[in-house]
């Protein structure tokens, strides 16, 4: 059996009194977006770093196609593309793929098509002898990202890959994303962004206080946090008159004057019913909405936080 | 008037804070004063040039020149080096002529004096072209000075040391022109200088107090080094400026590695399949690179524009560039690693170039220090650096007589290297 991704058991680590990692156990599939939540200082940044084997855990295992961080055969198939732009700002965008080809081992003709493609892949072909600080915001991004991917990686890296990039530009960047999923490679994406969460991972790994406090599917993560209840509005647009009120009340609902807030786990069925009593009250319907549980709120349920507090 | 002194209060609370700016404007003045007054000033007690190293040789070995000998012994503005080896070992040989010339040819001493045969018994003449016994002074040209402070303490001490000889000869020239002195006269005189003798033999003798010289003893001086050279100090300022731009290029160079570690780069880097040993040994081979060039191109320049000799000492120049680059190099890393900002890289940087280049020579050649400033200058590489050129374009050694500083200068460098290595270690995991 070929060895997983990237395996991580039981990790720990403290920086003095403060325990960064607390047992931080998880795995990432081959061909996999495994995406990181959790608030700041949960333990995320210390997590990507020791996968990246710029941290040395005070115990646990964790192994990269089978390989420690620091082995030369887990670098050569790791990539990292770090949250600040880490790169020569004087040197080219060439310049600077030759540079990171070169210290992931490339060269030769594999260098030079390597450098070629990456151009071409993040649309900087007809700029890559400008000087990187140059660029815009989003071209940098795309370079950086680049440079963590010249090698050609197995499992990559991506550290808040879009922040402070333009709509236009993180769509590109979702693209390029979904490109190297589309080659096979496994991701570990952190983000502070829920929707790029909901949208670009396989599963979701939330991260805080140093544990891991939940992982799965968006869907799996709404179950088993929030059941599958949604939420029902109801506008009546006029006041509902008190026996209404009365048995909406005995349903669990919260009524206002001419609102209506009731969450229900089986909403076919409890609409119908519920729109019989409005029907029977002879009281019109002016609007309503269902809505899903959202990541957000599985996120406020299980930290007690915002993802960005 | 209270925005004004806000403003000034804001600048202080800055200056406090900002630790390089408080060395740069505090520290390095008071270790730049401290240095320049050592060499200058002494420490605390009344300034004093410095003495004079000299090696004397006695050819004559008269009772004149004994006296003589004597009396530049006791002159405070020389250091008289009579035995090549201890000085106080009775049995100890002395210098020749021979020995002394290599002496000072090797740069252990400025300057060395024979007092040839017959000079006792005729210290002067009086006229041109008298046939008395001539001082030679053998002068490295590299230290203008010296031998024009020996040539007058050496009439000086003449006067005061040997003061019946001189009057011997006075009377001999009187007796030459006058026809002759009565014999009555002869013996009054006899007994006078008797009297003058006892008074002025060795054990009385005392530092002569200061006083014109007359040019009555003949001296001749001879340079022994650089008497060809076509610009005398020019290959010492090329290499001495050369030393001190390289550490300051190392060093600024060697920030690269600071800002690497504030972007993120070094993170990134050390993440792929560069280790941290293979990193800084790569910067170091670019260092040491750019430093080659550099000392190339300056000392081609004084090729070009100011006489220094670089065609007939390649391989001796490209040996002491080579050393020197990796030390200064290794240097420029060590700084770089120790500091935690740009800013404290260039306060250091500041501080200890400046201060190693005073001491080392590169902004005042040490052979001008006092003696125990030119052996204090030692702890730098800027001295090693100089020496080791100075041997190769100025004394014109053999090339393998470049070894201590060859040697010294690779040390340095080993050393440096693997001390930054060491303190790097905080860059590679937490």
């Amino acid at each position: 059996m070929p060895a997983a991704p990237l395996e991580v058991r039981n990790l720990s680590k403290s920086f003095g009194d403060r325990r960064a990692l607390d047992g931080v156990s998880l795995d990432l599939a081959p061909g996999e977006i495994l995406g990181l939540l959790g608030p700041n200082g949960a333990g995320k940044t210390t997590l990507v770093r020791s996968v990246a084997g710029r941290v040395q855990p005070d115990g646990g295992t964790l192994r990269i196609l089978g390989f420690e961080p620091a082995d030369d055969r887990a670098r050569a198939v790791r990539g990292w593309v770090p949250q600040e732009i880490a790169l020569y700002p004087l040197l080219s965008p060439r310049e600077n793929l030759w540079s990171f080809g070169r210290y992931q081992g490339l060269s030769g003709q594999g260098l030079l098509d390597g450098i070629r493609s990456s151009l071409d892949w993040i649309g900087l072909a007809d700029r890559a002898d400008e000087k990187t600080d140059k660029l815009s915001g989003g071209m940098k991004r795309r370079l950086n990202i680049a440079a963590g991917t010249i090698h050609d990686p197995r499992v990559l890296l991506l550290d808040e890959p879009t922040v402070g990039v333009d709509p236009q530009s993180r769509e590109r960047i979702y693209a390029m994303i979904g490109e190297l999923k589309g080659r096979g490679v496994s991701l570990l994406y952190t983000t502070h962004y829920m929707e790029e969460a909901e949208r670009l991972c396989d599963r979701i790994a939330i991260i805080d206080h140093g544990k891991i406090i939940a992982a799965g599917t968006k869907d799996e993560l709404v179950t088993r946090t929030l059941g599958n209840r949604e939420a029902l509005t109801i506008d009546a647009g006029a006041p509902i008159p008190a026996a209404l009120r009365e048995k909406l009340v005995e349903r669990g609902a919260a009524v206002d004057a001419t609102k209506v807030q009731l969450s229900v786990e089986n909403p076919a069925e409890q609409i119908r019913e519920i729109l019989g009593l409005f029907h029977s009250a002879g009281v019109p319907v002016r609007d309503l909405t269902l809505k899903s549980a959202t990541l957000e709120q599985v996120f406020l349920q299980l930290t007690g936080r915002e993802l960005r507090e | 008037m209270s925005m004004i002194l806000a403003v000034a209060k804001n600048r202080l609370m800055n200056l406090r804070r900002d630790r390089a700016a408080f060395v740069l404007a505090f520290v390095l003045p008071v270790a730049f004063f401290s240095i320049f007054a050592g060499i200058f000033g002494g420490s605390g007690k009344a300034a004093s040039t410095r003495k004079v190293a000299v090696i004397v040789v006695d050819e004559d070995g008269s009772d004149g020149s004994r006296r003589f000998v004597a009396g530049l012994q006791a002159e405070a503005g020389l250091s008289v080096g009579l035995k090549p080896g201890d000085e106080k070992d009775p049995a100890g040989p002395l210098y020749s002529a021979a020995s002394a010339e290599a002496a000072v040819k090797k740069g252990e001493v400025p300057i060395a004096l024979i007092i040839p045969k017959g000079f006792g018994a005729n210290p002067i003449a009086f006229g041109p072209a008298a046939d008395r016994p001539k001082l030679s002074i053998l002068a490295d040209s590299a230290d203008p000075i010296a031998p024009q402070v020996l040539a007058g303490l050496v009439q000086r001490v003449a006067m005061t040391s040997m003061p019946s000889a001189l009057a011997r000869s006075g009377l001999a020239e009187v007796d030459k022109w006058s026809g002759g002195l009565t014999p009555e006269q002869n013996a009054r005189m006899e007994t006078a200088l008797g009297a003058l003798e006892k008074e002025t033999a060795p054990s009385a003798q005392t530092p002569a107090k200061a006083g014109g010289d007359g040019g009555l003893v003949a001296v001749a001086v001879r340079d022994v080094v650089g008497e060809k050279k076509k610009n005398p100090t020019v290959a010492f300022y090329a290499a001495g400026f050369g030393v001190m731009f390289l550490l300051f290029s190392a060093a600024g160079a060697g920030g690269a590695l600071i800002e690497e570690a504030e972007s993120g780069t070094l993170d990134r880097i050390l993440s792929t399949r560069v280790s941290m040993t293979r990193l800084l040994l790569g910067k170091l081979l670019y260092l040491t690179g750019i430093g080659v060039a550099q000392l190339t191109v300056m000392f081609t320049w004084g090729a070009l524009f100011f006489g220094v000799e670089l065609a007939s000492h390649i391989p001796g120049f490209l040996i002491m560039t080579i050393a020197t680059a990796i030390a200064c190099s290794a240097f420029g890393l060590l700084l770089a690693s120790i500091c935690r900002s740009r800013m404290q890289l260039v306060a250091l940087s500041n501080l200890s170039i400046l201060m190693m280049s005073a001491l080392g020579g590169s902004m005042f050649p040490r052979f001008l220090m006092p003696e125990k400033m030119q052996k204090f200058g030692l702890i730098t590489l800027n001295a090693w650096a100089i020496d080791g050129f100075q041997k190769i374009f100025w004394r014109e050694e053999p090339l393998w007589s470049i070894w201590p500083q060859v040697l010294v200068l690779a040390g340095l460098g080993v050393l440096f290297f693997v001390v930054a290595r060491r303190v790097a270690r905080r860059w590679e995991t937490s």
